[in-house]
This record gives C-alpha cells, structure tokens and sequence, in this order.
C-alpha cells in the first residue's frame, strides 16, 4: 500500500476508532473522551489536507461476494471527494474544539463526544464510498448518529420524539433509495459509480425506467437533505445540542442528499425530465421555508429554516446543471457550510451566554456585552444573504446564473427567495442584538472562552474569503462573471435587508403575524391527521382482524380435533398430554410408510 | 463418531444427567460453552461439503438410517443453536420449582434443534424437531406466565397440526420417488431429483408449505406464536423464537428448495401474497401492540416474511441472505427476549404506558436494548442489514430488468422495503417509550442486569456485529451449499 491507498482508509477508520474507544474505555471520563476525539478530528482535519494533494485514486476489499453480487467497501478519492472531505473534517475539527467548552458541564459529555466520532465515520464513509450499497450503508449510520446525538438530552421528551421524527422521516426516503438502487443495480448489473457510468447505455434503453429510478433514488436525498415534503424533521432537529446542529444539521449531513446528487450527476444529465422535478422540489423546498423562516422566534428554528431554504437552492442548482464536478450545488454547499456552521455557532455562544434562551424577542443589544460573537455573526449574516464579495455572493450568483439559463420561473423563485434570506436574516439581527436588551438575561450576556471564540473567527475568516476558491475545484467549464445576475442579486439583498432594517428596528414584539407562515404551513398537524387517520387506523383494524384469526383458527381446532375432549382427558402443564399430542405424529409416519 | 454427534449428543445426555439430580444450573452452563466450542471447532475443520458423516442402520430396506452430516449451511444453524443455548441457559433467573426439570427442557430444546439441523436423515430431521417442541410445552406450560396454559395448548395443537401437514407432505415427497429410488437421505434425495415428476411436485409442495408454514409463523397460521412468547419463560421465548422457529425455514430451504422447483412455480403468487401478508399486516398488528412481550412476538412473525421473500427469490442471492437472516433474526430476538425478561422480572408490567426513562436508570440496558432494537430493523453494522439486503437484492433480480412493468415477486420486494419502514415505526416507538424521557416512579429504584444477563446480551450482539461487519465470515459457509442445493 502507498500513500494514496494509506491516508484515505486513514480518514475514515480514525473515527471509527475513535468511537469505539470512548463509548467502551474511556466512557466514565469525560475530559479524556473530549481530548481524544478532538484530537482524532483535528487528525483527520491534517489526513484530508494531505489527501487534497493526492492524485485520483480507488481502493475496495470486497464486503459480500457471491455469485451475482458483488458488494465492495472502497474509497473513491477524486475531486468531488477530496473538497468534501476538506469540508466535513474542517469544520468537524472546528465543532469539536468548541463543543469542549459548549458541553463542559454536560453531565454525559462522554457520551456526547463518542457519538460525534461515530457522526464522523458515518460521514466520512458517504463522501469516500465508491458505490451506491456503500453508501447507503454509511447513510443508515448517519441516521442512526444524527438519531442518537439529536436525542442527546434524551430524557426530555421533545428530544426523543425529534430524533424519532427525524428517523422516521429519513427512514421514508431510504425505502426510495434503495428501491431506486434496487432498480439501477438490476439493470446495470453493479452498484459503483464507475461501473454505472460505463452501463450508461444500457440504462438510457427504457428512459422512463431511468427517470423513475433516478427519482426514487432523489427520495434519499430529500429525506437526508430535509426536501419538501419530507422536511418537517429538521427544524424539530434542533433539540439536539447547537454544536450537533451546526455539525450535522447545517454543515454537513444535510448536505449529503446534495453531495449524493452531484456523484449521480452523470444519471441526472441523462434524464432530463428527472433533473426537472429535481429542480422544482427543491426551488418549492426553498421558497416555502424561507417564508416559514420569517416569522420564527426561536433562534435556531430560523437558522434552521434558513437551512433547509439553502438546501432547497442547492438541489435546484443539481437539477439545473448537474456538474459531475459538482457545480454551482457543491459550491454552494461549500460557501454555505462555513457561513451557516458559523452562524449556528454564534447563536450556540448567545445561548451559552444567556443561560439557554433561544427566544430572540428575549435578547436584544446583545452587540454591547458580546462585541466579537456580534461582529462574526454579522459577517455570517451577510455571508448567507448575498452581500457583495463575500463567499454566498459568488456561490448564489452561479445558482442564479444557471436558473436564468435554464427557466424564468425557477429564476424568479431564486430571486424572491434571496429578498426572503436578507429579510429573515436582518431580522433576527436586528431583534437579537440591536437595540436594548429586553430581558435581564440579555443584560449579562458576554463573549464566551477563547475555545469557543476561536472557532468563531477561523470561520469567519472563511466566509469572506471561500468564495474565491480557484473554479476548477468545482466547475468543469469555465465560468464567466454574469453583471446582469449580480446586479439584481444584490438589489434582492439590498431590498430585503432594507424591508426588515425599516419593520424591526427598535420593535419590542413582532408587529406581522402570518400564522400559515408561524405555524409551519400546518404540515406538521396534516402529517400527523395522515398518519392517524392511516397507520393508526389500519393498524387498529388489523389487530382487531387478528383477534378474529385467532378465534377462528380455535373453533377450528376444537372442531378437527375434538379439542374439547382431549381438555378433559389430559391435565394441563402433563407430561403425558404433550408427550401424547407428539406421538401421534410418529404413529402418523409409520402408518403411511408401512401401509401407503 | 464424529464432533458433530457429540454436538447433539452432549445437550440431550447433559438434559437426562440433569434430570437425574446433576447440579442443575452448572452442568448446563457447561453442556452449553462446550456445545458452543465444539461447534466452533466443527466449523474451523469443514473444509466443504457434506462434512462429519456418521450413520447407523435403522430399516435399510426402506431406506431410513440415523445419519448426521453437516453442510456450511447446517453448521451455521448449529452455531446459531449453540450461541443462543449459552445466552438462554445463562441468563435464567433463579427458578423455584422444579429447577432440574426445568434446565433439561431447556437443554433438551437445544438438543433437538441441533440434532435436526445436523441430521441427513429426513424423518430424524424430523422427529429431532417433534424432540424439541415437548419441552417447548413443559417450560410454557409449568413455567410460563400469564395464561400459560391456554397458551401452552395453543402452541401444542397448532404446532401438532403443523407437524401433521408437513408429516403428510414428507410422506407424499417419500412415495414420489419411483420404488427403488426411495430414500430418506436428503443428499441422495437432492441428488436423484429429476425422478420426481415436476406433474407432482405442486400437490406435494403445498403441504410442505402449509405444514413448514405453522411451524414459522406464516401468515395465516401466526396466531399462536405471540401469546406463546407472552407466557414462555425467558429461555423458552429466545429458543423458540431464535432457534427452533428456524427449522421449518430450514426445511424449506434444505428440501422443497432444491427438490420441488416446479411446485415452487406453481405456488409463487400464493406464498408471495402471504409473505407480503406477514410484512405489512402483520406489521400493523405489531403498531397496534401495547405491551413489549406481545410487541417482540409480533414482530419476530413479521420478520419471517423477509425470509420467506428470500426463499420465494429462488436465486442464490436471495436463499443465501435468507439463510444468513436466519443467523441474524434469531441472535437478535433471543437478546430482545432476554433483555424483555429482565424487565418482565424488575417491573411491574410490560405495558408501554407504565415503563418510561429506564435508560437513565440502567444505561447498559439502555444501550444494549436499542442496539438489538437497531439490529432487528436492519440497520448497517449487525448481520441482520447484510442478509435483508441480499434478501432485497435477490427477490428484485428475480424479475424482469429494465421496465416498470414489476413482476410479482418485484411488487412483493416494493412491499418489502416499506415493512423496513413498518419495522422502524413499532421498534422506535418502544424504544422512545420504555427507555427515553425522564424516569417514570415506578421504576425509580431499576438498575442494570446482573453480570449473567449483560454477558450473555453482549455475547449475542457480539455475534450479530460479526455477521454484519463482516459477513464474508458466513457467506463463506452458507453460500457453497446454497449453490449446492440449488444446483447451479
């Protein structure tokens, strides 16, 4: 084995390790399992910096191997995977340092960290998988850690059902997945990447067959990646701690659905009508949450709104123009990873410092007490919303820019979604922290430890500059500088920042109310009718019809077997009775060999 | 004689040693680490085929001997036997009465499967199973709880009437063969084949699958398994569900399988429609449930429908992960049953509603019960994920490529792949009631297991994360003598 073999098995069996060691050795010493897995993601940081270097290269050990299937575990380093790396492992490494503080006093720290070390395996194995059965593997084990981490605070009962929601919801869009697998393998005879690509045309012989199975497959995405309909689970996500939200529910898993997508984006660009539906789900994704993020009030429910709405841009952008190297999507999942891990951080430092209040009519003048927190969260704030240079400017323009080649309406949602994001987002920093505090608690609000703040800065840093990657880590043709999206980008920024600046400054309470836009569109109480008056109800009938079997099959058996005779000749709980019952059986063989 | 005699030699001679007045509780922990070692060492020398052959003239002139020999297939089925008997046996409770009686049914359960699974002989293969259902009975019956007797009953007549069915189909399969040819030799059965005219093979096939079908729970003959598992003592429920509920799949696989693939044909709608019946309907009765024992017995019934899918695939893919689902069914619901009695034990009750927060009190049992929980719904990393996925994989290439037009069996895998979903809801949801939130008053003063009942859970997961994480180390015995019964 050399280098190029060594380090990416490296990258991803250190947190496996790592995990294994917390949760079985050091699971009763909290400072230890907190060193150790900081230490393991800073290593893995340092792994995928030198694996950024590495030439192209692909190693597997064959996992089931039978006749007629052929399931590797294999390492795909390429481009696409080695940013993705970069991203998961950087800010990996960022969330840990600064959960060391963020969970000091927790009382199952170790526990805590341990699951962040399996999060990372599970992660890493997606970017690194080869194959579709691979990553599905690693995709279940993103959702069993996002489940336990999620469920973290477990004894609090909101935790425990937001875990199971996101589960279960994930769960929905796995049985489209590995349908989807099912159908591409079935097919093409293989589940990697590589062998599918060389199976296009036998895949493209029954284009409707393809597009289904490319849309099934979506349905993975669209859970993992909160897509409507199957979002309602991430912003219930939050009720896991704020450095697990930033990690997994804003930087990184999250944006596996997207990342999936773009290794695929060789079938997509075969199916153009999939690729369509693609870019609608994901612009009604995007446009239907950054309504919902307007009227929010907890703190990390509009980040998280503001996540989902992202996700939403970044599918569209799939569908538009799907970039095997990725495309203005992974771009924007790259720009948007620093920007929004560093806003979900700042909203953690704010609610560490003001003993867990999330409610941001509860803050207010937070920029006095909090000067380095503020000046950070605004740069992630003007990051998100498109302000000119900075790093959601450059990967927003491509998305925009792809949308007005394609299709005016998609256009025109991107736009009004970009008024929505600088009118959200100006909101909430408006109402946090301008202004006057509005409670004692914003009153001593302080910039948090330097572990905490460090953090803070490096991605801050990030989010000005990311934008200026060289083009080639994601674009396969050159891209040009469009003037005619910029400038109405910037003017959709400017608008609603202006809006929100003009309503919410100086306001004590939220003078709109939009309850459709408060209450979620209501999906939450329509799922939960469904599901009731579906499941609960089959489910309730089905028992019921099983009592009936049950009843049957007894009066059957009394009937046949003139059962109740033998309740009266042999006692219960006798040898002889059961011993009787058994023994008819032999008799019974003997008798039709003997006398057939 | 072979180590596969002693294998089945061991339990049954250790069960009348104990019945006899042996220290009950030590001589069968011993019978069981030893049945488990020599397992272990029987499978380190298979080198392939049929190996360990052993037999003894019974009435040759009908062609009936005691004869035992083990393919890769059986050997896995005897570490199965083995693994559970040890973690059955080690984590039984102090038993009050009648304890040497009690610790010789259980043993003599184990005695039984294992005779079955390692016996060539069709009728021993046979009886071996009849040998291990009257202890089934006793430890219901004497042991159980609730309304044991009732439920004793039902497990007996049902299961007699299962035997009977399948009696009748094994008769018909015996005299199906042209005079001359007849044997009870399962490898000369396979081997002369083709002198079964395919005319015959849907009329004798039914009765296999009818009769097999009670013994596994097939939809609709299910009934009695979730109240028997209800009132089955702890060792009992985890045999019967882990073990000896995999004879009859077994048999399917070791011999309507290979003999009668055009009954298989003639049939295949029939069982498809009653194994997506165990999937979805019996998913929906396993929602419906209330307290955990009935829940667990449920979906033990309801996971026997992936199996049947994988058999019903009639493609190597499909039996080879059917048969390593055996392997990671039955470890999972023994630590479910095992972990399901120490709550049956430390609580008042088993209802949802009465349980709540365990896991802050007990966090072994927190972890170790939602690993097994994890483990039953197939996620990545226990055995049970491999084989269903090769189950899915194998169904699926069963039908057609390349069109929307899905067969039946291609309906039947869609339908499949949302019990996944089914299986996730029910498991979930028990998890989040019994273990999370804060601890309800009634269970203020649970702790952990005692060591016993952890080992035995840690060993059992232990093996699930073998067959998982490593599924090669299986495959590699299951896979040739698949290919072997299915002649390819």
């Amino acid at each position: 084995m050399n280098n190029n073999e060594i380090i990416p098995w490296f990258i991803l069996l250190n947190p496996l390790i790592t995990a294994v060691l917390i949760l079985f050795v050091f699971r009763k010493n909290h400072g230890t399992a907190a060193t150790v897995s900081t230490m393991s993601a800073f290593f893995g940081l340092v792994g995928s910096l030198c694996a950024f270097t590495l030439a192209p290269t692909h190693t597997l050990v064959l996992w089931i191997d039978i006749p007629g299937l052929q399931i590797p575990i294999g390492v795909q380093l390429d481009h696409l995977s080695q940013v993705m790396l970069l991203v998961v492992t950087g800010i990996g490494f960022l969330v840990h340092l600064y959960s060391t503080v963020y969970m000091e006093h927790d009382e199952s720290k170790a526990r805590f960290f341990g699951h962040l070390s399996l999060f990372m395996f599970s992660m890493l194995g997606i970017v690194l998988a080869d194959n579709f059965a691979m990553m599905f593997i690693f995709w279940e084990l993103v959702g069993v850690s996002s489940y336990l981490l999620i469920g973290h605070w477990f004894t609090r009962d909101a935790a425990g059902k937001a875990a199971n929601k996101a589960f279960m919801m994930n769960r929905i869009g796995d049985f489209g997945f590995m349908l989807g697998i099912l159908m591409l393998w079935s097919t093409a005879g293989t589940v990697t990447f590589k062998g599918l690509e060389a199976a296009t045309g036998t895949l493209t012989t029954n284009p409707m067959f393809l597009t289904a199975a490319i849309l099934l497959v979506f349905c993975g995405a669209m859970g993992k990646s909160a897509q409507f309909p199957l979002h309602t689970w991430l912003p219930d996500a939050m009720e896991g701690p704020t450095p697990v939200s930033a990690l997994i529910h804003a930087a990184t898993m999250v944006a596996a659905g997207v990342f999936m997508l773009a290794r695929i984006a060789f079938l997509i660009g075969l199916s153009p009508a999939a690729a369509l539906i693609i870019a609608w789900i994901g612009a009604i994704t995007s446009i239907l949450a950054a309504l919902m993020a307007t009227q929010q009030d907890d703190i990390k429910r509009i980040l998280a709104y503001s996540t989902l709405s992202q996700l939403g841009y970044m599918v569209m952008a799939i569908g538009l123009a799907p970039d095997p190297s990725g495309g203005p999507a992974m771009f924007h999942l790259f720009t948007h990873a620093f920007f929004k891990a560093l806003l979900f951080l700042g909203a953690g430092a704010v609610i560490h410092a003001l003993h867990h209040e999330q409610d941001i009519w509860k803050m207010g003048g937070l920029s006095k007490h909090m000067p380095k927190t503020t000046v950070t969260f605004a740069i992630g704030t003007a990051a998100l919303t498109g302000f000119p240079l900075l790093a959601g400017f450059w990967s927003k323009d491509s998305i925009l820019a792809a949308a007005s080649e394609k299709s005016t309406p998609l256009y025109i949602i991107g736009l009004c979604v970009a008024v929505l994001t600088a009118f959200y987002m100006t909101r909430l920093f408006v109402v946090a922290f301008l202004g006057k505090p509005r409670t004692e608690a914003a009153h001593h609000g302080h910039d948090c430890p330097a572990r905490m703040t460090v953090p803070l800065l490096i991605l801050a840093v990030l989010s000005v500059i990311a934008g200026f990657v060289p083009e080639k880590w994601f674009f396969s043709a050159h891209q040009h500088f469009h003037w005619n999206i910029a400038i109405p980008a910037t003017i959709a920024f400017a608008v609603g920042t202006a809006i929100a600046f003009k309503i919410y400054s100086g306001k004590d309470k939220d003078p709109i109310r939009v309850s459709a836009f408060r209450n979620k569109f209501y999906l939450d109480e329509i799922y939960g009718a469904i599901v009731a008056g579906t499941q609960d109800v089959l489910a309730y009938i089905a028992n019921a019809v099983d009592s009936l079997i049950s009843g049957i099959v007894r009066l059957a058996g009394m009937a046949a077997w003139g059962v109740g005779f033998l309740f009266r000749l042999l006692q219960f709980g006798n040898v002889q009775g059961y011993s009787f019952v058994f023994g008819l059986g032999v008799v019974g063989l003997i008798w039709f060999v003997v006398f057939k | 004689m072979t180590v596969l005699n002693f294998i089945v030699l061991l339990p049954i001679l250790n069960a009348i040693a104990i019945a006899c007045g042996a220290p009950a509780r030590k001589s069968a922990l011993l019978s069981a680490w030893t049945q488990l070692a020599l397992t272990i060492v029987a499978m380190c020398g298979y080198r392939g085929g049929f190996a360990y052959g052993s037999t003894w003239a019974v009435a040759p002139e009908w062609g009936l001997n005691l004869t035992f020999g083990a393919d890769g297939l059986a050997l896995v089925m005897l570490l199965l036997t083995a693994i559970v008997t040890v973690a059955a046996v080690w984590v039984t409770p102090k038993i009050e009465k009648r304890e040497n009686l009690f610790y010789a049914c259980v043993l003599l359960i184990s005695g039984g499967a294992a005779g079955a699974f390692a016996s060539v002989d069709m009728f021993f293969f046979y009886a071996f199973h009849e040998l291990a259902l009257i202890p089934t009975f006793l430890l219901i019956g004497i042991w159980g709880q609730g309304e044991r007797q009732v439920a004793a009953w039902k497990i007996t007549i049902y299961l007699a009437v299962g035997s009977m069915i399948l009696l009748v189909g094994l008769a018909k399969l015996y005299l199906a063969f042209p005079e001359g040819a007849r044997t009870f030799d399962m490898i000369e059965m396979t081997k002369a084949r083709h002198l079964i005219p395919a005319a015959e093979q849907g009329g004798i096939y039914i009765w296999l699958l009818v009769g097999f079908g009670v013994l596994i729970s097939l939809f609709p003959f299910h009934s009695w398994a979730a109240p028997a598992y209800a009132a089955a003592p702890t060792p009992a429920a985890m045999l019967h569900a882990g073990v000896l509920k995999k004879f009859g799949l077994y048999g399917l696989i070791r011999i309507a399988v290979p003999l009668l693939p055009e009954g298989a044909k003639v049939w295949m709608n029939l069982l498809l429609v009653l194994l997506v019946a165990n999937i979805l309907y019996i998913g929906l009765v396993t929602i419906a449930q209330k307290k955990l024992d009935w829940m667990l017995g449920y979906s033990s019934v309801m996971h026997m429908g992936y199996i049947f899918l994988g058999i019903a695939a009639g493609n190597a893919i499909g039996i080879t992960g059917a048969s390593l689902l055996m392997l990671g069914h039955g470890l999972s619901i023994a630590a479910l049953f095992a972990m399901c009695g120490y709550l049956r034990q430390t609580s008042p009750s088993l209802a949802f509603t009465s349980l709540g927060g365990i896991a802050k009190k007990a966090p072994f049992l927190g972890y170790a019960f939602g690993m097994a929980a994890f483990a039953s719904i197939g996620l990545p990393g226990f055995a049970n994920f491999a084989s269903e996925a090769m189950v899915f994989f194998g169904a699926f290439k069963a039908g057609p490529a390349a069109t929307l037009d899905f067969s039946s069996i291609q309906l039947a895998t869609v339908c499949g792949l949302w019990g996944v979903v089914i299986s996730a809801v029910y498991m979930l949801r028990a998890y989040r009631q019994i273990f999370q939130g804060e601890p309800q008053a009634n269970v203020a003063a649970f702790k952990d297991p005692s060591c016993s009942i952890k080992w035995s859970v840690i060993l059992l997961l232990a093996a699930l994360m073998v067959g998982g994480l490593w599924p090669k180390s299986m495959l590699n015995f299951i896979q040739p003598s698949v290919e072997a019964l299915i002649g390819k």
